[in-house]
């Protein structure tokens, strides 16, 4: 699939465009492809090669680069995402979340002193980020949430825990979302930045997923944690407020990651129908299967423009909050669906770990989940359609 | 130090070829080009080597515009310059000639090249050009440093490794072990946008071949599998079917 033919639009592939996907195309299948399904299978979370992919740029794809970043821009952003999902979706779900949570925050809300402080350190993957909303009893509904922040002289007391945060255990630094006000109060909550190995901060249980499973996904603890008030990012109380611009830009990313892991499915599905012969035929020559691909092939097209579309106006600084709520909530049922597809093409063998369609069909279901599940994406855009 | 580095424009390993024109042309259609591989070694070892010690590298194409995304690759690699002399590369003889033009204008200390380009497979520019340069030329390098004006290189040879050592300036053909192949960053691709990539037009009589005709090697067959348990049958096949025994 291309978006060759959306010149008209005007998001024909740009030189550089086409210049980061084969880099990160390469990259992935050097270093990434040999060990995809030993890192699923033993829920490996590869650090160093994150790190590797930290010095090509692809960490700090948007943090320009006075901060050691690539400078680059969203189309390039979700160009590379796309490339490295179709290998491992992990390590695109990982590259989406250090990129536009952790350092994303950093890069949007932090001052000059704190974005010199982190971005060079996170942009070049030295450090791996991580970047805490979620906690076990409140997912979608973020503002009741309980891990808490005290003053205490020139510094906050961290008491609480985070659930199912991308980076938990082996993140360097976290972004961390903590109640500074009143429950249920929308400027009663603030960000603050942690370091590891301060003291009263761990890492908690790892979960063990159906999919995305080489991205670690683990609990943040924090027991009296003191922390320098230098680390609230903005100013307190904004913290919710920062929360909900950095997912509209993680939700372009996490479509990218999902039309990655759709080209994937899609891809191999189309090879795999011209090269099966049954009853005689190929069995893309028969309709129910090659109305299958035709399906597939349209919704991916129509998530990608949708994904552009949001990217776009990002790009330009305009609101995008219901277009990249479509663009997320599009592109990942879509995901799934592709990938769902695929192994019914796949038939038998698509049911096993010998061929990449069983993982992508295990790694799609993410997408409409996190950073916001379908349902919630519908929420927003309701709430914005409905308001205007 | 300057190093020029030779790069060809050629169609990706997986491509399924095809002819044209009665069979006297490639078909490029819907076709994608890369760097042929061996180059890409040789601009990474000219990388090394100017790193280390100083210097510039200058990629060299003869090839036309729709050869510029692989130049603008060397440069996001890290080349200094590039330049394309315009022309479609129709031999060994022409680009060799192409190329010695414009590097008796410039003073290399060190010309690079591929062992051989991977489409057509002729592995001849890098002598041709050594040859019009008046200048030596070492085929087929496994290794290569230069110390105080003095390149000394290792080639595979039958059942052993040659060490060569030659004074610069010269010509040496780059073989698959001489380095792993550099990914470009992300900055590297930023910054060959602004990089100088020169476009020159061609010089010279033109003196060419003409390709007559191309030909696939015949598809392979089928292939037959035997239960390994079933030695007899085996042997029966390879005597009587493919009389090979
Ligand atoms: C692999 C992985 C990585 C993650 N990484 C991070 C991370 O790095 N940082 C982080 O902060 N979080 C992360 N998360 C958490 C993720 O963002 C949440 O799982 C997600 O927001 C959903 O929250 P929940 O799981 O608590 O589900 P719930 O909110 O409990 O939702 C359960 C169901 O109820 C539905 N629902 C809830 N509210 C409504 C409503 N008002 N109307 C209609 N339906 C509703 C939901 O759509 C869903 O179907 C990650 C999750 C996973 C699985």
């Amino acid at each position: 699939m291309t978006t060759e033919g959306m010149t008209g639009l005007g998001f024909g592939h740009t030189e550089n465009q086409k210049m980061v996907a084969q880099m990160a195309k390469d990259f992935a299948e050097k270093h990434i492809r040999p060990h995809v399904m030993e890192w699923d299978e033993a829920q490996i979370f590869p650090k160093s090669t994150m790190q590797e992919m930290g010095k090509l740029g692809l960490l700090g794809v948007l943090v320009p680069e006075e901060y050691g970043g690539a400078g680059l821009g969203y189309f390039e952003y979700i160009t590379a995402i796309q490339e490295i999902a179709k290998v491992c979706s992990s390590v695109g779900l990982s590259m989406a979340a250090h990129n536009s949570l952790c350092t994303g925050h950093i890069l949007q809300f932090g001052n000059e002193e704190q974005k010199k402080k982190w971005l060079p350190k996170l942009a070049v993957g030295e450090w791996i980020g991580a970047w805490g909303l979620t906690e076990a009893n409140t997912g979608s509904d973020a503002m009741r949430m309980q891990c808490v922040a005290n003053e205490d002289g020139d510094h906050y007391i961290i008491n609480g825990t985070k659930n199912w945060i991308t980076h938990g255990i082996t993140g360097d630094v976290a972004v961390v979302l903590v109640r500074t006000g009143d429950l249920l109060d929308s400027n009663g909550i603030t960000a603050i930045v942690v370091e590891r190995g301060t003291p009263g901060f761990k890492g908690g249980k790892k979960e063990n997923k159906l999919g995305m499973r080489a991205s670690e996904t683990a609990e943040l603890i924090f027991e009296d944690c003191r922390v320098p008030k230098a680390n609230v990012l903005g100013k307190v109380g904004e913290g919710f407020k920062q929360a909900m611009k950095i997912l509209d830009g993680g939700r372009i990313s996490i479509a990218a990651l999902s039309l990655g892991i759709a080209k994937g499915s899609y891809e191999a599905a189309l090879k795999y129908a011209k090269e099966r012969e049954q009853f005689g035929q190929p069995i893309a020559s028969f309709q129910a299967i090659s109305f299958k691909l035709a399906d597939m092939a349209t919704r991916i097209e129509a998530a990608e423009l949708l994904t552009y579309q949001a990217a776009d106006l990002k790009m330009k600084h305009k609101p995008m909050t219901t277009e990249s709520a479509m663009a997320k909530y599009y592109a990942s049922e879509v995901c799934v669906y592709a990938a769902t597809e695929a192994v019914q093409i796949f038939g038998g063998y698509g049911y096993t770990k010998d061929f990449p369609v069983e993982k992508f069909y295990r790694d799609s279901k993410l997408c409409t989940i996190g950073e916001g599940t379908s349902e919630i994406q519908k929420l927003v855009i309701a709430r914005n359609i409905l308001r205007d | 130090m300057k190093i020029l580095v030779c790069i060809s424009n050629v169609p990706d390993t997986t491509t399924k070829v095809t002819f044209t024109d009665n069979n006297t042309k490639f078909n490029a259609a819907g076709v994608q080009f890369i760097i042929n591989p061996y180059d890409e070694l040789a601009l990474t070892r000219a990388l090394e080597i100017t790193e280390k010690q100083g210097g510039t590298v200058t990629a060299i194409n003869v090839g036309l515009a729709d050869a510029e995304p692989s130049i603008r690759k060397t440069l996001a690699i890290g080349a200094n310059d590039a330049v394309r002399i315009n022309a479609e590369p129709i031999d060994a003889y022409f680009v060799a000639e192409q190329i010695a033009a414009y590097a008796k204008s410039e003073q290399f200390d060190l010309i690079l090249t591929g062992r051989e380009s991977i489409d057509y497979n002729g592995g001849l520019v890098g002598g041709l050009l050594a040859e019009m340069l008046g200048i030596p030329s070492v085929n087929v390098i496994t290794s290569i440093e230069v110390e105080n004006g003095v390149a000394t290189m290792e080639r595979d040879i039958d059942g052993g490794k040659e060490k060569v050592s030659c004074k610069l300036p010269l010509v040496a053909s780059a073989q698959k072990e001489l380095t792993e192949p550099r990914i470009p960053n992300m900055r590297g691709i930023m910054a060959a946008r602004t990089k100088p990539l020169k476009v020159v037009e061609v010089s010279g009589d033109l003196i060419t071949s003409a390709t007559v005709g191309f030909e696939l090697p015949a598809a392979k067959g089928g292939v037959k599998l035997i239960p390994a348990d079933q030695a007899e049958q085996l042997i029966e096949l390879l005597h009587n079917e493919a009389k090979v025994i």
